[in-house]
């Protein structure tokens, strides 16, 4: 489709019409003190200069591509084949708007029917919707969704502690005035325990593994016990780890989601990420977001159509049980070029190497002194350590004198846990900079 | 447009029998073809309490959504497990084979305040634009 501006004599011509001399007495109702204000702004650049100048900013930065990288929490850094970006940066997927009109969108709605297929692969669950802007927000709207499921007669949500603090702060924010109960994640209580708050005014269940500290969770059991009181069970998990882990779905579990961020994605200071939200079938008319479907034209001939479409806020309107109506077209695309180019064996190689890598390192650093490491519970990528010192002391060290990015501050969340750190190890980390790590921390709190 | 003579209607566009204290509902002829191809009914459970006026569930179509209202307060004995695999029955035949669900009546009274025939056809016709 061709795009033409208007020419000086389109816009004469317009004027003329509307019987106005210039374009700027169109603005004559804003007062003229206010209408074209002095701002104290720098003159214009050149291009030249102006990436120069953008470039002196970002030099300012320590990030995950000039030095080792040991945190996580949420954002991890993996490899992304270069086959990612060469296929999302096409024009045809790079601009591409939301596919409502199919009959120009084969291509769109296709790639989005395979990420949802994949996910549901990954997660073991019957379907899963086009995708949410993050991991929280997948994880809210699974409250939301269980909220409705139960036509808003149970009132309690039971969360986690070992869940990301942000996942459940964003779920606070989406339930404020909903007249709900989210309890469960006020002190440090494991997945035993929190099963034993499920009653009959119970929504939803949900735990994460692997948790925030990097620990695999003990899930057998856990979905018979939610659905003996007619509760619904959320677990939040990383895409990478199900590489190797089983996945939620055989667990019982009825909502599925997480962060997509580690599937071909940067860490891009935040976003964009990517929400996936799988369910099972009897659940998909509560299911938010927008859902690809595979439907035939009037020749038989296979094609792909957003489906269910009365879900959507623009059909059910004030009835709508969510707000959603968009989601992270571009970075559902990247995740499923990387697990296409991945595919099941790549994936477990990944998982694979984070496991070992991880556990080399937890080993390592479980012999300088000073420093603990929890193993008392199986971790993936990422275990917490007990420091000698407090954390930000240690980090501001290690980025200073060393080079190195240091792992998450545990204190600032969780008040027990005080000089307690964070360390995540991917498949990104060489044996090289694990060794540094190590040595660094000894000499750090000599 | 049909109307059955023996049945009451509401202003939310149900119709209800009622047999002694036992009732069976649906929604009305104007109803569906309003809604267009029935795709979904969202029943409620057997047991489900609700009063006159609350939504027992929802009907969906290729195009909206719209729930579906008690005519009269009472519970839920039974749900037309049919229209699950065959929701489209419900535009064919909205009135027989197309009725919703079974309830128990728990304020008789109610009935006096639903509209007849005559009257919820004057109502359709008045909004018909």
């Amino acid at each position: 489709m061709s795009y033409y501006p208007n020419t000086d004599h389109d816009r004469a011509e317009m004027l003329k019409t509307i019987g106005v001399p210039n374009v700027e007495a169109l603005f004559a109702d804003v007062p003229a003190q206010v209408r074209f204000p002095k701002l104290n702004l720098p003159g214009p650049l050149s291009e030249l200069e102006t990436l120069r100048e953008l470039m002196e900013l970002a030099n300012v930065n320590a990030h995950a591509q000039e030095r080792p990288l040991f945190l996580g929490a949420g954002a991890y850094n993996h490899f992304s084949p270069s086959i990612v970006n060469h296929l999302i940066l096409r024009g045809e997927f790079l601009t591409a708007y939301t596919p409502y009109q199919p009959e120009i969108s084969q291509g769109t709605l296709q790639v989005i029917y395979e990420y949802q297929s994949m996910i549901c692969a990954l997660t073991g669950m019957e379907v899963a919707n086009a995708s949410h802007y993050d991991g929280a927000t997948s994880m809210a709207e699974a409250v939301v969704m269980a909220y409705h499921h139960f036509r808003e007669k149970r009132r309690k949500i039971i969360l986690s502690p070992a869940i990301h603090p942000q996942y459940r702060a964003v779920v606070r924010t989406y339930m404020q005035g909903a007249g709900v109960n989210i309890v469960g994640d006020d002190q440090s209580q494991d997945v035993a325990a929190l099963v034993k708050l499920v009653d009959s005014d119970t929504a939803i269940l949900i735990v994460q593994s692997p948790n925030f500290f990097g620990q695999v969770e003990n899930l057998a059991g856990v979905a018979e016990q939610v659905h003996a009181h007619g509760a619904l069970l959320c677990v939040v998990v990383d895409p990478i780890s199900l590489g190797l882990l089983k996945p939620p779905g055989q667990f019982g579990a009825d909502i599925v989601v997480g962060e997509g961020q580690s599937l071909g994605l940067p860490l891009s200071y935040g976003g964009p990420y990517l929400g996936f939200f799988a369910t099972r079938k009897e659940y998909v008319r509560k299911m938010a977001g927008r859902l690809v479907g595979e439907a035939y034209d009037k020749n038989g001939q296979r094609g792909f159509v957003l489906t269910l479409a009365t879900r959507e806020q623009h059909i059910k309107r004030e009835k709508a049980t969510s707000n959603i109506c968009t989601n992270q077209g571009l970075m559902a695309i990247a995740a499923t070029v990387y697990l296409s180019t991945l595919g099941k064996s790549g994936l477990r190689q990944v998982a694979e190497l984070c496991w070992h890598k991880s556990h080399f390192a937890a080993q390592q650093i479980a012999g300088v002194p000073g420093f603990t490491v929890d193993m008392t519970k199986p971790f993936f990528q990422e275990f917490v350590v007990k420091c000698p010192r407090p954390v930000n002391e240690i980090n501001r060290r290690l980025l200073d004198e060393w080079g190195i990015i240091g792992g998450y501050d545990l204190g600032a969340d969780y008040p027990h846990l005080k000089r307690h750190m964070l360390v995540c190890v991917t498949e990104m980390n060489n044996r090289d900079e694990i060794e540094m790590l190590v040595e660094a921390l000894g000499e750090i709190t000599k | 447009m049909n109307f059955p003579a023996d049945l009451k209607y509401t202003k939310s566009d149900e119709w209800v029998r009622v047999e002694g204290n036992n009732a069976t509902a649906g929604i009305s002829d104007y109803a569906q073809s309003q809604l267009s191809d029935i795709v979904y009914v969202e029943f409620p459970g057997i047991g489900a309490a609700h009063p006159q006026g609350e939504a027992w569930g929802s009907v969906e179509s290729v195009k909206a959504a719209s729930d579906v209202n008690m005519p009269l307060s009472g519970t839920v004995t039974a749900v037309n497990d049919d229209l699950k695999n065959t929701p489209e029955v419900v535009n064919g035949d909205p009135y027989g084979q197309g009725w919703m669900i079974k309830f128990t009546v728990s304020h008789p009274q109610e009935l006096s305040g639903l509209l007849d025939a005559a009257a919820y056809q004057k109502y359709c016709e008045e909004r018909a634009h």
